[in-house]
């Protein structure tokens, strides 16, 4: 949408779950900001007994959603509110659960967005969930080039015309709360993840993000902590390369996944950069009919009688044309982009499952050579403590590595299913909305062409 | 259409005898010309004034005049070709007449012109018509790098790369717009030198100075230059409010066009870059699409690279309307204003030769006035001639203003009546070109809608 910084709505993704106890997940109770006229889709999904997944229709409005009674054991989590202040934004976290070990059935705490990137990184650096991919971390709220474009409108004020101010002040602030919006449910739709996940649900930090009413002292990272966060990703992606070559996979199935993957994410990242500047590209053409439209209607002034007429309507029609081209554009960046922009992050986290498996399998071979080791050195002795603890050490790796592995598998599927059925979901509402702008600006402009002909 | 009047014929017969006369004009050469005024064309326009007026072809000139619902002129410009090699090559253009209009021998024919041909037409029509006060439609601009590089570009034969193409075609495209507004003026279509252009099968004489790089070119940049500084300098007491109010609408017309014209063309170049990014989109929808496992995903991401293909295309189809339909036809119509805006000097001009000749007038009856004091019979003859002379220019001085004046209401009434039946039938066509495009839309994506929900 903007710049590439704040990222999907993912109103399609995560409803398609493995087989967990009962969890509902409802659709968010109206957020506070009027819908914006571009992004109606508001994130609704709802999945019950695992059964798969949801739709939810675009037009579905923002209204709540009481479900019925919760059953046995649901976890149902939804980002009620969210207040924009000047360098963050806070989010209301609601959550409605029957699970054990909830004090209160019902509760609100508010969270910001650094909490919700402390959530994630417990959740992935945790020994236990190695096997499973971890829900991408939603993307840092970025409003800046919102603001940016705010304040460009102050300095140009005076060069345009009151009317014009007024139609580009209220575009701009629909652009913020679309934005706006959209950082809303990706907040949300990384906590819905996490609660409609067998294992993850039951986890002792989203638990304490949903009930603790305190600050998680999770501070923004200064900037040495960035720094550092880049040195590690560097030697992660060394590590990657390191461990790609040197361990050779004895299972065909993840090695085919991690080159799949691999390739995958480069090509769902490119397109998904090419898709963001063609939306871009294509508001600029709803923006040139904008210009064109005020140049009409200046031009109209100039005009007499029934050509006035004629230039001014000719005028409303290109606006209008402008609304229609706009609303293609960012319906093509919701649906199309935005599933990109998930599944880019989403497919980095299957491949990072991937890389921990193999370094998993390193460790297993290591601990398989150093029983080696200690029963060469060990022959002689009978039953040697040495042996029996390398033993031990080389079946805890083995047993890791299987469940890993088997735990991997399932959850890869899982990935695979989730993918295919988010985006066939999101090219089916991309079809039927390119259809439905299509056929409204053709009905647009046979009824202008109508007037137009009465006029001239 | 204007009805015929007396004036015309005159006109006429001025113009006529004045095309001849332009060289031969030497007997005014001592009168020395007015600060603003160019030499050679006052002396026109004194040759002009002082020619009789009778001419044997008016009548059929007037049928043609009165009774211009019968007559049609059609008026094709087509088959781009390249003549010659390397630097001393042209294009030349077949130019196919329809038309009924009886001064023509036939009424289907055509020949070859090059660019040139079509410049030095306009030159012609500009010297004998624009002094008496008819908007002459302007001719394309040279671009001597567009037209380098058709020069320089192989053979014709084979097609040249598509940026040379597009430029070929946006020349042709302006000529055939040129020749075409040329023949909508009841009076130009007949002029001798443009059906000559039209009809003879042999090469036109080669206009010399229409080169952009020849000595004439340069001299004509300078008299440009020079007679916008008079516009800028010289204002005249006007007497006709009609004028005041025409100057200020054109100006202000002109200057609504102008940000009219910039608006649809920022529409052009973002269209163009829309069309561009949406095949890189493709690119991308087929590389996902042949890495993607799942067959039913792979085979609906490869039909969305089929249909952002042809969304492509369309994108550019819809940029040539944009261009050829809006931007195009507005900067026809500014080029059109300045015209006009010649005229208006013209007649500036004329007025200036009348406010110099009745100077001179009352400088020779104050000459005569001294003899007769000083009873210098000798020179009081001489004096009372010369006082005879400039009576005579100062009367024809007059009414050419008068001519001017006149003849220039009835052409801005005509080019209004144009203007806006362009301007209706331009936006007209433009909304059902969309039309076309939106509905093309629907069905390229109606096409590609099952893919998306077969995916299973």
């Amino acid at each position: 949408m903007m710049d590439g910084t704040d990222e999907s709505n993912i109103l399609n993704s995560p409803s398609s779950t493995n087989n967990g106890p009962t969890l509902e997940i409802a659709s968010p109770t109206s957020n506070p900001l009027a819908g914006p006229p571009a992004a109606t889709g508001t994130a609704t999904a709802t999945a019950t007994n695992g059964s798969g997944s949801a739709t939810s229709p675009d037009s579905s409005s923002s209204a709540p959603v009481t479900p019925a009674a919760l059953g046995e054991n649901a976890l149902h989590v939804e980002i009620s509110d969210a207040l924009s202040e000047k360098e963050k934004v806070k989010f209301t976290v609601h959550t409605r659960t029957t699970l054990p070990g909830f004090a209160k059935k019902d509760n609100n705490v508010v969270r910001q967005h650094e909490e919700f990137v402390w959530l994630h990184d417990r959740i992935e650096e945790n020994e236990d969930y190695a096997g499973y991919i971890i829900p991408p971390c939603p993307p840092r709220p970025d409003f800046d080039a919102s603001r940016e474009k705010l304040q460009r409108l102050g300095e140009g004020e005076g060069n345009m015309t009151k009317e014009e101010f007024k139609k580009m002040k209220s575009e701009l602030e629909a652009e913020y709360l679309a934005t706006f919006k959209k950082t809303v449910a990706m907040h949300e739709v990384f906590l819905r993840r996490l609660a409609s996940h067998p294992v993850f649900r039951v986890d002792q930090h989203l638990k304490v993000f949903l009930e603790y009413d305190q600050d998680l002292c999770a501070k923004p990272r200064k900037k040495m902590a960035i720094f550092g966060g880049f040195v590690k990703s560097l030697g992660k992606t060394t590590d990657e390369i390191l461990l790609s070559a040197t361990v050779r996979d004895v299972n065909d199935f993840f090695e085919n996944e991690l080159q799949f993957l691999t390739e995958y994410h480069g090509h769902l990242r490119e397109a998904a950069i090419r898709t963001e500047k063609m939306t871009q590209r294509h508001k600029d053409v709803g923006d040139a009919h904008q210009k064109i439209s005020n140049a009409l209607t200046q031009l109209s002034t100039t005009e007499k009688g029934n050509v006035e007429t004629f230039v001014a309507k000719t005028a409303e029609i290109f606006e209008r044309i402008k609304n229609l081209e706009t609303r293609v554009a960012s319906d093509q960046d919701l649906k199309l982009g935005d599933t990109l922009r998930y599944y880019q992050r989403d497919s980095d986290a299957a491949k990072a499952l991937l890389i921990r498996r193999l370094r998993c399998l390193a460790a297993y071979e290591t601990a398989n050579r150093n029983l080696e080791k200690a029963r060469s050195k060990n022959k002689d002795v009978h039953a040697p403590l040495e042996v029996q603890e390398a033993e031990t050490a080389q079946a805890e790796a083995c047993e890791k590595f299987e469940s890993m592995s088997a735990c991997g598998k399932e959850e890869l599927i899982g990935f695979r299913n989730r993918r295919v059925a988010a985006i066939k979901k999101s090219l089916v509402e991309l079809s039927e909305l390119e259809i439905k702008h299509a056929k409204t600006q053709y009905e647009y402009l046979r009824q202008s062409l109508i007037s137009i002909k009465e006029i001239a | 259409m204007e009805v015929e009047s007396p004036e015309h014929n005159k006109e006429f017969a001025e113009v006529d005898i004045n095309n001849g006369a332009e060289s031969a004009s030497d007997d005014e050469e001592e009168v020395p010309a007015p600060g603003s005024v160019t030499l050679e064309n006052e002396n026109d326009l004194f040759v002009s004034a002082m020619s009789p007026s009778s001419i044997g072809d008016v009548h059929p000139l007037q049928e043609v005049l009165t009774d211009d619902g019968d007559f049609f002129i059609k008026i094709v410009v087509s088959d781009p070709q390249k003549i010659g090699d390397g630097m001393g090559s042209y294009l030349a253009y077949k130019v196919t007449t329809k038309t009924n209009i009886p001064k023509f021998k036939r009424t289907d024919f055509s020949t070859l012109r090059r660019f040139s041909d079509f410049l030095g037409i306009h030159d012609l029509l500009v010297g004998k018509y624009m002094r008496v006060g008819r908007i002459i439609p302007p001719a394309p601009s040279k671009n001597i790098i567009g037209s380098t590089k058709v020069k320089i570009s192989p053979q014709q034969s084979e097609p040249g790369t598509p940026m040379n193409q597009e430029w070929v075609e946006i020349r042709r495209a302006a000529l055939e717009r040129f020749v075409h507004r040329t023949a909508q003026h009841p009076i130009l279509r007949v002029d001798l030198d443009f059906m000559n252009f039209l009809e003879s099968d042999q090469d036109l004489p080669r206009a010399v100075n229409t080169s952009a790089l020849s000595g004439a070119g340069v001299i004509r940049l300078f008299n440009k230059v020079g007679e916008t500084v008079n516009k800028i300098t010289y204002k005249m007491d006007e007497n006709d409010p009609w004028f005041d109010d025409k100057i200020t609408e054109v100006e202000n017309l002109d200057a609504n066009l102008q940000k009219l014209h910039n608006a649809m063309k920022s529409l052009v170049t973002s269209r163009r870059e829309l069309s561009a990014l949406t095949g890189l989109v493709a690119k991308s929808a087929a590389m996902l699409s042949t890495c993607e496992e799942h067959t039913g995903l792979s085979r609906a991401l490869s039909n969305l690279a089929d249909v952002e293909e042809k969304m492509e295309l369309l994108r550019s189809e819809q940029a040539n309307s944009d261009f050829f339909i809006l931007a195009e036809f507005i900067k026809d119509y500014l080029g059109l204003f300045g015209a006009i805006k010649c005229i208006f000097h013209e007649r500036v001009k004329s007025f200036q030769n009348w406010q110099y000749a009745q100077m001179q007038l009352s400088k020779r009856r104050e000459n005569r006035g001294r003899f007769e004091l000083a009873n210098r019979a000798d020179k009081l003859d001489q004096a009372q001639l010369e006082v005879d002379e400039w009576q005579g220019k100062v009367q024809r001085c007059q009414q050419h203003f008068d001519d001017i004046s006149a003849e220039i209401k009835r052409e801005m009434e005509r080019f209004e009546l144009t203007r806006v039946k362009d301007f209706k039938a331009n936006i007209i066509k433009y909304i059902e070109d969309q039309m076309a495009h939106q509905q093309q839309i629907v069905s390229y994506w109606e096409a590609f809608a099952p893919f998306a929900r077969e995916i299973v």
